[in-house]
């Protein structure tokens, strides 16, 4: 993150006027909230949290008659079925309900997995240097030379088909991105002087880690964490479209697309609703992201 | 230097190196002095000439992979720091020699309140618990005057000032009572008027600690306000050392004399002010004889062939230079 360099002084020398605030985070700050993002969200969590009690019916049972049923506003559509019904007669918005379980748990492991690993290894390569990093940083090249989707591809197929093959794929791909921006930091930390004098004091090279070059890291980190949230679910979502996703009949936003693909012309519905709901998410999960990293630093939150 | 003070800190023949990819940097070459207790000790040179890797090497914390001491010895209160164990100078550092940096701006971590920083320092050096530790950190903060210390202790480094940060800066090098202090151009970050009182606060410090204070810096405005005595270092070397005021009133070695005739100064005034012509040769690359002579009006064939050894002029006072070896007949 390119850090505004502070300039920003508050008073002169010891005159006791300079006052500070000593609130860290003031009211002020609520009406900054990026409340649409945190809305959406919110409703994404607790309804996938909560899907068996909101789903109006169950995602996977089919019903023939009811099948290619238009959203409720549409001619033809009924409230039975507020966002319609698929080529098997299946509940659209139940599906879609579900449907998000599985988006955050995906993003939710396989952000945990490769944001861990990559914050370490950005730590641990940024803060050492030398042939270390040469080493880690290649194989952070290397890694992001693959591309995305061949190899989240051949891992399904090789480790079958399930929502683990999709987050460790997922892992895999997004570990290098995190370490090589966290290292980026670290190096622009470490050069900084307080990190000399944690060593005139006395300080052992882990303890630096822990507690001065983590903390500085870890505003970059979280906002990248958030922005790669709709990352994520937009891989999830391709793999399920291209069929090495989640098995059918569990429901996935990208298997929901690509069974609409073929429906298009005569039920638009089908795609555009998992697709509105993959796009409205990843949209939330960025101005989230944004709003994270204002908030997380001390220089920007209380000026 | 005053012969009761007992030295605290000598520094014998050190030579640190630093070994790049353009080849052996002699970044220190030979620095030898003595530091008595209470006694301010400047090191006065050009960017360059090895004054901070002089006080990183009495740390041993020259950058890694390059720096090495390669010979010589730092005897602190006896003990040769040079031969310990790495485990054994986190022991030192910051408890009995810490170190102020030059820009406040970024010796303090930004993501932490000043009173955090305080007490994770105070955390290292004692074993109380939370409310002594905060007792302690508002403590050290009204010892190096910072107004309303309660309020400073909630405060992000970004809402101070650049003295008030030298402020804590120095609080966190002193709250380990260390016994020799390293200040590497403490005030030049600093304006003007703030630079005087932080000196008064180091001077005032020192006189209640005791402490040994070794004054890197290229003002010789500092010098003479701060300093007992001066050592004058060139190229990795001390060329001329001794009390401030004989070094001031008679400098010997030609580049401290150029040096002071580049200050200027408030009685004369002049054109343009003198200059030295030239570049310091680079480390890495030293000519044979004195380090000086390539830029020196007085060199001739003797100086560079062959490097000066230090020759006594006064009490305590020495110079590197073949002009100022006294004459056999004087003998």
């Amino acid at each position: 993150m390119a850090r505004v360099e502070e300039r920003i002084e508050v008073g002169i020398g010891s005159s006791p006027a300079a006052e500070v605030s000593t609130r860290p985070r003031s009211r002020g700050d609520l009406a900054r909230l990026p409340w649409v993002s945190f809305f959406i969200i919110a409703v994404l969590v607790l309804v996938a949290v909560l899907a068996p009690l909101v789903a109006p019916h169950s995602a996977t049972e089919q019903s023939l008659p009811d099948k290619l049923r238009p959203p409720a506003w549409q001619e033809g559509g009924s409230t039975k079925h507020l966002l319609g019904t698929d080529v098997l007669g299946r509940d659209v918005l139940s599906r879609l309900i579900y449907g998000a379980r599985v988006s955050l748990i995906v993003a939710a492991a396989a952000l945990l997995a490769g944001g861990g690993v990559g914050l370490m290894v950005g730590i641990v390569s940024g803060y050492l240097g030398g042939r270390v990093d040469s080493f880690l940083m290649r194989v952070v090249d290397a890694t992001l030379t693959f591309p995305t989707i061949l190899i989240a591809l051949l891992l399904a197929v090789s480790l079958g088909q399930g929502l683990q093959t999709i987050a460790i794929a997922i892992t895999v791909l997004i570990w290098a991105r995190f370490a090589r921006v966290v290292r980026g930091e670290v190096l622009a930390v470490k050069a900084r002087d307080f990190v000399a004098l944690a060593r005139v004091h006395g300080c052992s090279h882990l303890r630096i880690m822990a507690i001065h070059i983590v903390p500085n890291v870890l505003n970059t980190f979280m906002v990248l964490l958030t922005l790669h949230i709709g990352f994520v679910i937009i891989v999830e979502a391709s793999l399920s479209f291209l069929g090495a996703g989640i098995p059918p009949p569990t429901p996935s936003w990208g298997q929901m697309v690509a069974d609409g693909r073929s429906h298009i012309a005569s039920a638009w519905w089908l795609s555009v609703v998992p697709g509105a709901a993959i796009m409205l998410v990843v949209l939330a999960f960025n101005l989230f992201g944004d709003w994270l990293r204002d908030w997380l630093d001390p220089r920007l939150r209380q000026v | 230097m005053n012969a009761a003070e007992p030295i605290v800190l000598e520094v014998k023949d050190l030579r640190a190196y630093l070994y790049t990819r353009w080849g052996v940097v002699r970044a220190v070459d030979g620095v030898s002095f003595a530091l008595g207790e209470g006694e301010t000790l400047g090191l006065v040179g050009e960017s360059g000439c090895g004054k901070t890797m002089t006080g990183l090497s009495i740390l041993r914390l020259l950058p890694e992979p390059a720096g090495r001491i390669v010979q010589g010895q730092v005897l602190l209160e006896g003990e040769n720091l040079v031969t310990k164990s790495e485990a054994e100078m986190r022991r030192v550092r910051g408890r009995r020699i810490s170190m102020i940096l030059q820009d406040p701006q970024t010796s303090l971590n930004p993501v932490f309140t000043v009173g955090d920083q305080l007490v994770e320092a105070l955390r290292m050096l004692h074993t109380d618990g939370e409310r002594a530790l905060s007792h302690r950190a508002e403590e050290a903060l009204r010892r190096v005057k910072v107004a309303a210390p309660e309020q400073r202790m909630r405060a992000y480094p970004h809402q101070m000032s650049g003295g008030m940060k030298q402020r804590v800066v120095g609080a966190i090098a002193v709250a380990g009572e260390p016994r020799v202090l390293i200040a590497d151009e403490p005030t030049t970050a600093l304006d003007v008027t703030i630079q005087l009182q932080y000196l008064t606060l180091l001077k005032e410090i020192q006189a209640r600690t005791r402490l040994a204070m070794l004054f890197i810096t290229h003002d010789f405005g500092i010098v003479a306000r701060m300093c007992d005595r001066v050592a004058v270092m060139y190229a990795g070397r001390i060329v001329e050392s001794g009390p401030t005021r004989a070094l001031f009133r008679n400098p010997r070695h030609p580049y401290t004399e150029a040096l002071m005739a580049s200050v200027p100064r408030m009685e004369a005034s002049v054109e343009r002010l003198p200059s030295i012509e030239g570049q310091p040769p680079p480390l890495h690359d030293l000519p044979v004889g004195c380090r000086f002579a390539p830029r020196c009006r007085y060199a001739d064939d003797r100086c560079r062939r062959e490097y000066p050894p230090t020759f006594p002029i006064g009490p305590a006072h020495e110079a590197a230079c073949w002009r100022v070896e006294p004459s056999p007949s004087s003998r």
